[in-house]
């Protein structure tokens, strides 16, 4: 069975001065002055075992290391200290569709990477009915990879790859790409192939899929192997070390969804921080379904003012709000606040959303809107994951957890 | 060994790799395989009629009328192997960069690929070429055979020498652009279209330490002279290409694994 084991492994890229310091370092001999380039580090003492049938998860922001050391273990690129041994034949969902060529068909090229993955053509050619039929092109299997569509190419890509299963499979965020079809059909796959005794290395960003298919999850940060443990247990240290650098992370996150946040009002008061915490005081990014979470903001009023109001707008990925109201509403607004006041306010309710990224506008105004006298306003003032850890698995953007009864 | 093993171990990959090359340039074409017999035939074409019999272009001391022609052919299709393989080969990285940083397998096989379609290609034209030949009652017997070992040794050559470049090109690329212009040089520096006697002595001298001299002029001599090859003779090339395949053997084996980094 399939077993991995990364000893001390390490990898270092080697950067150049200049354009002639490479051949210098070529053709002059090591023991002849200094090496004319530096080494960047980007993984360093990285060790873990995986043993038959487990499932790991590996974890981290990005540029944490993970793909690389996921390039390491499936032999593309050689560690640069340490070592790498595998037991058992590998399978690699790195990318999917390598290799395909438009021109010729789906059954041609479905033969020609499952040879690239080391299958002979004997073996691809009794496996055909099973890909074919995973994969759900239908007719299309005999014509031009070209007419596919991306959808198609990936689900074949994707049958091919684990047609055979392989003792040990490693799964490179393949799993975000297709339509929830398919990325459900696919995560069921990988959850079978375990179930049957496959060994599994998973690198997500998705702490849903990580807490769903792994038994133990393994940290990086900045190139180090940071812990090692149930996935749960790994999930609050990530978040404690999100929080460490809080500002960071929410920077990344708008980044990927492609928004920019903005920020807006006179500036009479301004929000200093906001932020999402759990019961014991420490910030969150993930949030478990029915979860106590406070929202926390800090206000500074920079002049004498006659009336302040705090608002706030939970959204889900879309922008729709979900849930908003204000300090006016909550019957708390405040009067005649003095200048260089400093304000917390805190806001404590149950995490009742469903599975998804969310995030909170908040305002400062007088008022029971903000159309009147417009402090501040913030979009995107906080960005957060609500994920499954202990619920029933359900659907949505909220949790009404009913209480059932039959009548029989 | 152990890397002739894996190569072993991917045969049929390479196999159907080789059949994909050589029919992916003829997908979606109206006369699909007949391409491949049309570029060669009109190749030949032009060799003969133009430069032999419209130029009234004739090989000094021949008797012939198609000595020219023959003696083109030989010398322009065997060059074109090897200027064919040396030129694919010093891109085989680099062109298949993401199957290499994508995928783990044998990386061997990707120059055998390589060298095997432009092989292929070239005996699909150098066939059409024979047939040529015997139509024309110019087909030299049976010391036609020594242009195996001939084609061989050039071969080995050049896989010594694509490889090298190969590798070099990917942590060097401007290797790849002045091979491109050496190889323009070279192709005049060898007496493919001029025969060696017109230059002088000197220069004739010189153009003898080409190991691609040797090798062409013992397929001219084979094929418009029906002469057996001075065997002794090429001796510099078998060297050469010793040396070179080590080389490239001993850089690929080297820079296999940080090649990747690179790409």
């Amino acid at each position: 069975m399939g077993t991995i084991t990364v000893l001390g492994v390490g990898k270092a890229y080697k950067q150049y001065a200049g354009r002639w310091s490479r051949l210098a370092d070529w053709l002059v001999p090591t023991w002849l002055g200094k090496p004319h380039h530096t080494l960047k580090w980007v993984l360093q003492e990285v060790s873990f075992s995986v043993q038959p049938g487990e499932a790991v998860g590996i974890v981290g922001i990005n540029g944490a290391g993970k793909s690389t050391l996921l390039k390491m273990i499936t032999g593309t690129t050689q560690p640069t200290t340490g070592s790498v041994h595998l037991v058992g034949n590998v399978a690699a969902l790195l990318e999917l569709g390598m290799g395909f060529h438009p021109d010729f068909t789906g059954r041609q090229n479905a033969i020609m990477a499952g040879q690239l993955l080391g299958l002979s053509a004997h073996e691809i050619e009794g496996l055909m009915p099973e890909i074919e039929a995973f994969a759900e092109i239908g007719d299309y299997i005999d014509q031009p990879v070209r007419v596919y569509s991306s959808g198609m190419q990936m689900r074949l890509a994707f049958s091919v790859a684990t047609a055979k299963k392989p003792d040990i499979l490693i799964v490179d965020e393949a799993l975000s790409v297709g339509d929830a079809y398919f990325q459900h059909k696919s995560f069921e796959r990988i959850r079978q192939l375990g179930t049957q005794g496959t060994t599994l290395l998973i690198v997500s960003h998705d702490k849903g899929s990580i807490q769903g298919l792994c038994s133990r999850a393994v940290l990086l940060n900045e190139g180090r192997l940071v812990m090692q443990g149930a996935p749960d247990e790994i999930m609050d240290y990530y978040n404690a070390l999100l929080a460490e650098r809080g500002n960071l992370t929410v920077r990344r996150q708008l980044n990927e969804q492609g928004k920019v946040q903005t920020i807006s009002g006179s500036g009479e008061a301004t929000i200093e921080d906001i932020a999402i915490l759990n019961e014991q005081g420490e910030r969150l990014e993930i949030v478990n379904v029915g979860q106590t979470i406070v929202l926390q903001a800090v206000i500074q009023a920079h002049q004498v003012l006659p009336e302040l109001v705090l608002g706030y707008v939970i959204k889900d990925r879309l922008g729709q709000p979900v849930y908003g109201t204000n300090t006016h509403h909550l019957n708390d607004k405040l009067e005649q606040v003095p200048a260089g006041s400093r304000l917390t306010y805190r806001f404590t309710f149950p995490a009742n959303l469903g599975v998804g990224s969310y995030s909170i506008s908040v305002a400062l105004h007088t008022a029971d809107t903000h159309v009147s006298q417009n402090y501040e306003w913030r979009d995107l003032a906080v960005v957060f994951s609500v994920v499954n850890a202990d619920k029933q698995n359900f659907v949505g953007v909220s949790w009404l957890p009913p209480k059932m009864e039959c009548l029989k | 060994m152990r890397m002739f093993a894996a190569l072993w171990a991917y045969r049929g990959f390479i196999l159907e790799s080789i059949k994909r090359d050589f029919q992916s340039q003829y997908t979606n074409t109206a006369l699909g395989a007949v391409w491949t017999l049309i570029k060669p035939l009109s190749m030949v074409f032009v060799y003969t009629v133009i430069f032999a019999q419209v130029m009234q272009a004739k090989l000094p001391g021949a008797t012939s009328q198609f000595a020219y022609s023959v003696y083109l052919c030989a010398g322009v299709l065997t060059w074109g192997l090897f200027s064919d393989t040396v030129s694919k080969l010093q891109n085989v990285f680099l062109e298949n960069a993401n199957v290499l940083k994508k995928i783990n397998f044998p990386r061997l096989c990707l120059p055998v690929i390589v060298v095997a379609n432009a092989t292929v290609n070239f005996v699909i034209i150098f066939g059409l070429f024979t047939i040529f030949l015997a139509v024309m009652g110019q087909f030299p017997g049976v010391v036609y055979l020594s242009l195996i070992p001939l084609l061989l040794l050039q071969t080995a050559f050049a896989v010594g020498l694509g490889v090298t470049l190969g590798v070099l090109n990917v942590f060097f690329r401007d290797v790849g652009q002045f091979f491109t212009v050496v190889l323009q040089f070279w192709f005049w520096l060898t007496p493919v279209v001029y025969p060696l006697s017109i230059l002088p002595p000197e220069l004739q001298q010189i153009i003898q330490y080409n190991p691609m001299t040797l090798m062409v002029t013992g397929y001219q001599q084979i094929l418009v002279s029906g002469q057996w090859p001075q065997w002794q003779g090429l001796w510099p090339v078998a060297a050469a290409a010793l040396v070179l395949c080590a080389l490239g053997l001993r850089l690929f084996r080297q820079h296999a694994g940080e090649m990747v980094d690179e790409l």
